[in-house]
């Protein structure tokens, strides 16, 4: 089995991972001084990124050295690097992580790209409830800074970079990247319809790159390592390792940064397996917007972004939601709707008010009030939302929908003819309570 | 600190010291004519200021500062959960019960909370200790169940650690 | 210029445009409620969903920009699935009371969703409620029927310049609003009602008053400012319910001002004058037409016979039409008066037939990019005039506002002077000081008028600004045109208008560009041997023997209220062709002829772009009353003076056109004034307040109650005047104005400029003073005084 731990996660095993000290020692911000003091070419790290095949950690999966690529290049004035950590989407942990114990990394890296796309000032988005990780970046902020890593005229190359960090206050709809942005000019965060998008027409109109947390902290790890080093970690299309975190109702929980491409089963090994010795039903792989896989499905495919493609569904941001057997589907349906209708900004039609429809139909349903016509109609309502919205939280409140009745009808019509629950044993329900 | 703050007059003399001070640091992280940018840190910096509430004249003393309408303030303020429009509890818990939290039985530990507090979701207790609500995921699923009070997040609960945590509550 | 299809029609397009554009130019519907052609594009409705090819999934129309070779089905099974989709989401917690919303008939939604909807909603779960709010006097709220467009949020940002309505809270819950109750604060706020495409924003005076399809349209024209927006005008059974904006994207766009929306409410007034009324032996008594008339004529002729001819005199509002101007300076020219005025609040005349009067068109505004407005209020003299100044500073234009006190453009401004009367000359002349080296001529002949001084770094670069920007604009406002040292405001205006290349607007007041046209002017003699007659101001100090009044009501309307009711009271006789009547004008006047006010007559109006914009009355005067040019012609014949057989007022249009065409335009030239000098000491400033610039206007109960009005009864200062005068916020004061006096409050103010005391004119208070920005004195008024 591949190593784990080898790009975000790299300072883990260390004391105190989130220091300078410890980050300067598994070589640290010597690709950031290489590069300011050869004054690397960009397209050379884009080149080089694009290579890697390291793909967008945020959810989407789109290659980052193409994305880097759509910054104008010869446009004067301001342009801006944003680096999202709004970390909302149920299931998703591991940016935390990042922020927690290595955040000089993703400094790094955002320090890397601002140079590499041609931007003097970055905003680190974090979600304003993470109290935690927003001090440790900020104190890392201050090492970096007294470093000289930070400031005008870095290490002497000319270059002048300015990082801070932005906090949110709770809207998971902040995480899309242009609701990020209108939030960044401190508005509501509700997102732009696109185009222009924002390499071209960004923060306060000017150029911007927006990238996970995840990817940018990727970044300073290749350029040590090399494309190929990268890329063959993973699979082809695929670089790299990831952060995949494994919830639900696996025997261990936890944050697993491991090759693209691992088999689910063996990651699912790794997490301990499936709790008290269950049988698995199904998994949401990328975070509650990415469809449901059933347990057989799941069980053949591999944790790659083309891998969960072919499975239906979606690696997303790497949120592994492991379902036992005990798990009512309709139950859980309920509550990811739920989200999605408290979540939505409210903006577009079709998810402003389809999403609070879905949510109290699966209500309905789960309370033993559900009638003949609903499973279509919540079939339909979640079609006429995809692909109508401005934005894809749209998208993301119709698949789970569409999936879950997809694979697990029979539940759902068990709850619509006999008002109640098909796996609603007694002392298998305690568990979850 | 809940020091008096000043929510009428001129500009210079809005809030207190401490606080505008807190808030130019802000403002100062933005390009120059983006002091709109400062509104989320600065409401959260008034709402600890102000017993963990924003109230409309603290508000619209906000917009005053940043010099941009005060609707574009209330926009903001109703739209992101953590501002909080009335008067809370000293202390803040928000439970997540999220799918992931769910699956590992947030169901029991808000039932637990809710009894135990004496109030539901989105109530304060009678001695305006806690104020109990109920949020979407908080990005901390591999620790599910969890919560987070006032500024630190507490995971894996049980009810006895939930006893222990709120017993170490002043 | 791109090739595109929409619906198998092959179209060809500027490649800027979105989709929806290209579809409106080409006459295509497509369903649209966040989209207004005047507004930004924000694509959240959703209901303009298209199918594009090559898209995988149907496209905002509005938000789409059309591309070479591209081809858009409006009406495909995608494109109606996606629209019919839409529908039914805004109607799941639409209400349906149709039949008790003030939209019924012409709603968006309805109109729409008769042609989407499948009847029954397959929605079941309960309806959404939102409480509505009480934002003012003239929008009522019914928040549950929005479909969350964010129209009206939009105009608010961009448009009026004011963001008081936003859209709070999140998702299912967001709620437009103001989050806190208060009154909308813009001149402009009631096009929110006609661009609301559902009944969530209606207007709160025409609230169940009337179903639209029960009335009826008619074109026509707003009088009380110079910009003469188009408005329609909605009747049922010859009353006027409600006035609405009218598309002229060249004049008003899409928008009108809330003082041209609301001044009908003014129609109904008690007040209104609805018989001829005649006053003998101190009694006043209804009577006929032709006994009023007749009364009306007898009595000007026995002056004309006992004091002659120049003991007469005629003053007309600046809302009158052309063609009643012209009738009336025509009547009264033929009883040998040629005092004869509609400049009622102007005092200083000097520079008459030197008038700088070119067109502009408000688009040119919008494009300039140096901008300086002069004592000129101009949210409140011309409120879409104002707006297109907003669009010029939105998009960088340099905005320079000088003026005696200071308000709130709602615009980026690149800075505000304010002045008193000798400073106001002194900047003026200092930045045509630094601009007379371009041009020896006007050097030779202003020189030895400017003070020795060099200009000052701020008269530098307004100079510097104006000379270079490429398209650059002075408009000097009512109160520059109403002060005593006006001529020399203007003549300065000009100089420097001509020696920088600013297009120069001596901003007119209603229609009276259009009473110059029609020569209801003392100086506009037609005969060679006959003088000019007597201004505005000389009228009233002269204390002539008659007087006829067109529409005017000296104490709101004139200069100089004190001196204007004693020369009525004085006179032998007066003719009153009024709208409303009042006791003031019962006590002086002798004949009450009741005119037709707007909406109930025809005739022209002269827009800025000199345009000649004709309507026709949409409803037939109430009681009595008559169209004004029906009034003026029958007392032409009743004089027995011929010329005044006249059938139409498009003949009397017609008349004047002809008159005009044989005269040749002779290009005024450059005023040149003898010194330049301004009174010192304690001014007032008379400003006339937004909703009392005319008798329809203050007529309107709706536009009284507004906050606008807020100053009428009070007196503001600046706080080193206070300080001065001893004066504390709140405070009784006496203004004194030589034997005049009148007691108000001090409301402390430091906009104000810092010796000068502001005073709405037009008001009860104003009324009982004399001349406006004359000299006068503050005192408190102690407990002690009272006693
Ligand atoms: C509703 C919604 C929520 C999202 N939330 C997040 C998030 O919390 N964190 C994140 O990195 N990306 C999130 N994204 C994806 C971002 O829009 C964007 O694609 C991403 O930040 C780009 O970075 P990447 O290319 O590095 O993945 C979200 C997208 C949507 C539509
Ligand atoms: S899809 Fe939902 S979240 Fe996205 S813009 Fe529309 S309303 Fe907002
Ligand atoms: S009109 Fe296009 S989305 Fe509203």
């Amino acid at each position: 089995m591949m190593q784990q731990n080898q790009v975000c996660f790299r300072t883990m095993h260390l004391d105190q991972p989130w220091s300078m000290e410890a980050y300067r020692s598994v070589g640290g911000y010597e690709v950031l001084e290489k590069i300011l003091h050869e004054k690397t070419r960009q397209e050379s790290i884009i080149e080089t990124i694009k290579n890697s095949a390291l793909r967008g950690r945020g959810g989407a999966g789109f290659p980052t050295g193409l994305k880097w690529s759509f910054m104008p290049r010869r446009m004067p004035g301001d342009k801006y690097i944003v680096c999202n950590s709004d970390e909302g989407e149920p299931g998703t942990c591991k940016d935390r992580d990042i922020l927690r114990y290595n955040p000089h990394q993703l400094i790094e890296g955002m320090i890397i790209a601002g140079y590499t796309i041609g931007a003097q000032r970055g905003y680190n988005y974090i979600r304003g409830e993470f109290f935690e990780p927003i001090e440790r970046f900020e104190q890392a902020l201050t090492e970096a800074r007294e470093a000289g890593y930070l400031g005008k005229n870095i290490l002497g190359s000319g270059f002048n970079f300015e990082l801070h960090t932005h906090p949110g206050a709770g809207a998971y709809i902040c995480g899309e990247e242009t609701a990020l942005l209108e939030s960044l000019e401190g508005k509501k965060g509700q997102p732009r319809y696109k185009p222009p998008f924002p390499a071209g027409y960004g923060l306060y109109g000017r150029p911007t790159t927006i990238n996970n947390t995840e990817t940018l902290a990727s970044v300073p790890v290749i350029l040590q390592h090399g494309a190929d080093w990268f890329h063959e970690l993973g699979t082809p299309n695929n670089g790299g390792q990831k952060i995949f975190c494994m919830t639900g109702h696996v025997n261990k929980p936890g944050n697993y940064e491991v090759p693209l491409g691992m088999p689910f089963a063996e990651l699912l090994e790794l997490a301990g397996g499936v709790r008290h010795g269950h049988k698995l039903k199904a998994v949401i792989p990328g975070g509650s917007s990415t469809p449901v896989v059933p347990a057989d499905v799941m069980m053949q495919t591999a944790m790659s972004y083309d891998g969960i493609g072919k499975a239906g569904s979606m690696l997303g941001a790497g949120s592994v939601i492991v379902m036992d057997e005990t798990t009512c589907m309709v139950k859980a349906l309920e509550r990811i709707a739920y989200f999605y209708y408290e979540e939505s900004c409210g903006q577009c039609t079709p998810c402003r008010e389809g999403t609070g429809w879905l949510y109290r139909v699966i209500k309905r349903i789960e309370n033993g009030e559900g009638r003949q016509e609903d499973l279509d109609r919540l079939v339909d309502v979640a079609n006429n939302i995809n692909g109508n919205t401005i934005c894809a939280l749209g998208d993301a409140a119709a698949a789970p929908v569409i999936s879950f009745i997809k694979h697990f009808r029979e539940e759902f019509q068990y709850h619509i003819d006999h008002q109640r629950c098909l796996v609603a044993e007694p002392e298998l329900k305690l568990n979850y309570g | 600190m809940t020091a008096n703050l000043q929510l009428t007059g001129h500009r210079d003399q809005l809030f207190n010291e401490t606080v505008r001070q807190k808030l130019d640091s802000w403002i100062s992280k933005y390009p120059p004519g983006q002091a709109q940018s400062a509104v989320i840190p600065a409401l959260h910096i008034l709402q600890d200021a102000h017993q963990g509430w924003l109230s409309e004249g603290l508000m619209r003393a906000l917009a005053e500062y940043l010099d941009i309408p005060a609707i574009s303030v209330f926009e903001v303020a109703t739209f992101y959960t953590m501002f909080e429009l009335n008067p809370v509890g000293q202390h803040k818990i928000s439970v997540c019960t999220n799918i992931s939290c769910q699956l590992c039985g947030s169901e029991e530990i808000a039932s637990y909370l809710q009894k135990k507090l004496g109030i539901g979701f989105g109530q304060t207790t009678a001695d305006g200790k806690f104020t109990l609500k109920e949020v979407e995921c908080l990005g901390a699923c591999v620790g599910a169940p969890m919560l987070l009070l006032d500024r630190d997040y507490h995971e894996h609960l049980t009810p006895e650690k939930i006893d222990t945590l709120l017993g170490g509550v002043k | 210029m791109v090739n595109i299809e929409i619906d198998g029609i092959p179209l060809k397009v500027d490649s800027a445009k979105m989709i929806i554009q290209a579809a409106d130019e080409a006459g295509i519907d497509i369903p649209r409620f966040c989209y207004h052609k005047n507004l930004s594009i924000v694509a959240n409705c959703r209901m303009c969903l298209v199918e594009v090819d090559k898209a995988r999934k149907a496209l905002p129309a509005c938000a789409t920009p059309v591309a070479e070779g591209m081809k858009v089905f409006t009406q495909s099974e995608i494109a109606l699935a996606a629209q019919r989709g839409v529908m039914e989401f805004l109607l799941i917690n639409h209400p349906l009371d149709c039949p008790i919303c003030d939209q019924g008939g012409e709603c968006e939604l309805q109109d729409l969703s008769l042609g989407y909807g499948s009847g029954i909603s397959r929605f079941s779960e309960k309806k959404r409620v939102v409480k509505d709010k009480d934002i003012g006097p003239l929008v009522q709220t019914d928040m549950t029927r929005c479909i969350h467009c964010t129209r009206c949020v939009r105009f608010g940002q961009e448009i009026a310049g004011i963001k008081e309505l936003g859209a709070t809270g999140r998702g299912e819950h967001m709620e437009i609003g103001t989050y806190v109750e208060h009154s909308l604060a813009s001149e402009l706020s009631g096009n929110i009602i006609d661009i609301c495409p559902v009944g969530a924003l209606t207007s709160k005076p025409f609230r169940y008053k009337a179903r639209a399809w029960e009335m009826t349209s008619h074109p026509s024209i707003a009088m009380h400012d110079a910009v003469g927006s188009s408005v329609e005008i909605h009747t049922r059974q010859n009353e006027v319910m409600r006035v609405v904006a009218r598309d002229n994207e060249s004049v008003n766009q899409s928008w009108i001002s809330d003082r041209d929306r609301f001044s009908y409410l003014g129609l109904k007034h008690p007040q209104r004058l609805l018989q001829p009324m005649i006053k003998q032996n101190g009694e006043w008594q209804t009577t006929d037409w032709q006994t009023a008339l007749e009364f009306a004529v007898d009595g000007l002729k026995h002056v004309k016979a006992k004091n002659g001819g120049d003991q007469i005199a005629g003053l007309i509002s600046p809302t009158a039409t052309l063609e009643e101007a012209f009738l009336f300076q025509k009547w009264l020219r033929n009883f040998g008066s040629q005092n004869i005025d509609h400049r009622l609040r102007q005092q200083d005349f000097s520079d008459e037939g030197h008038e700088q009067f070119s067109p502009i068109a408000l688009a040119e505004v919008e494009d300039c990019d140096a901008i300086v407005l002069l004592g000129c209020n101009v949210r409140s003299e011309a409120p879409l005039l104002a707006h297109r100044i907003r669009q010029s500073a939105c998009s960088g234009g340099l905005i320079s506002d000088i003026n005696f006190f200071k308000t709130d453009l709602l615009m980026p401004v690149e800075r505000q002077v304010v002045v008193n009367s000798t400073q106001l000359l002194s900047l003026l002349s200092g930045i045509a000081k630094a601009l007379l080296h371009l041009d020896s001529e006007a050097a030779k002949a202003w020189q030895h008028l400017m003070r020795e001084k060099a200009a000052s770094a701020t008269e530098q670069n307004i100079a510097m600004q104006l000379t270079n920007a490429n398209q650059s604009l002075i408009v000097v406002g009512a109160l520059a045109n109403h002060h005593p040292q006006a001529a020399v405001i203007r003549a300065l205006a000009a100089l420097i208008s001509q020696l920088t290349g600013a297009r120069l607007l001596i901003l007119p007041e209603a229609n009276s560009q259009a009473l110059h046209l029609a020569s209801a002017l003392p100086h506009a003699v037609t005969g060679k041997d006959q003088k000019p007659g007597l201004n505005a101001c000389e009228i009233w100090q002269k204390q002539l023997r008659a007087y006829v009044l067109f529409n005017v009501e000296p104490e709101f309307d004139c200069a100089d209220p004190a001196a204007a009711k004693l020369a009525l009271q004085r006179a032998g006789f007066v003719v009153a062709i009024n709208s409303f009547e009042c006791d003031s004008l019962r006590d002086y006047a002798d004949v009450l002829l009741p005119l037709a006010a707007f909406a109930e007559t025809s005739g022209t109006f002269v827009g800025l772009d000199h345009q000649w914009q004709s309507f026709t009355g949409a409803v037939v005067p109430p009681g009595d009353s008559r169209p004004g040019w029906k009034i003026l012609r029958v007392l032409g014949n009743i004089s027995k003076f011929s010329g005044f057989d006249y059938v139409s007022s498009e003949g009397v249009r017609q008349d004047l056109q002809d008159q005009l065409n044989r005269q040749a335009s002779a290009k005024s030239s450059l005023y040149i004034p003898n010194e330049i000098a301004s009174a010192k000491g304690i001014q007032l400033i008379s400003e006339v307040p937004i909703y009392r610039t005319d008798s329809l206007v203050r007529h309107s109960k709706s536009l009284q109650l507004t906050p606008e009005n807020q100053f009428l009864d009070v007196v503001r200062i600046h706080p080193a005047l206070a300080k001065k005068s001893g004066l504390l916020q709140g405070d009784s004061v006496l203004i004194q104005q030589g034997d005049l006096a009148v007691s108000t409050t001090v409301l402390i103010d430091e906009q104000v400029a810092e010796d000068m005391v502001y005073l709405s004119a037009a008001s009860p208070l104003a009324a009982k003073l004399g001349s406006a920005f004359g000299q006068l004195q503050l005192s408190a008024i102690t407990e002690m005084a009272n006693a």
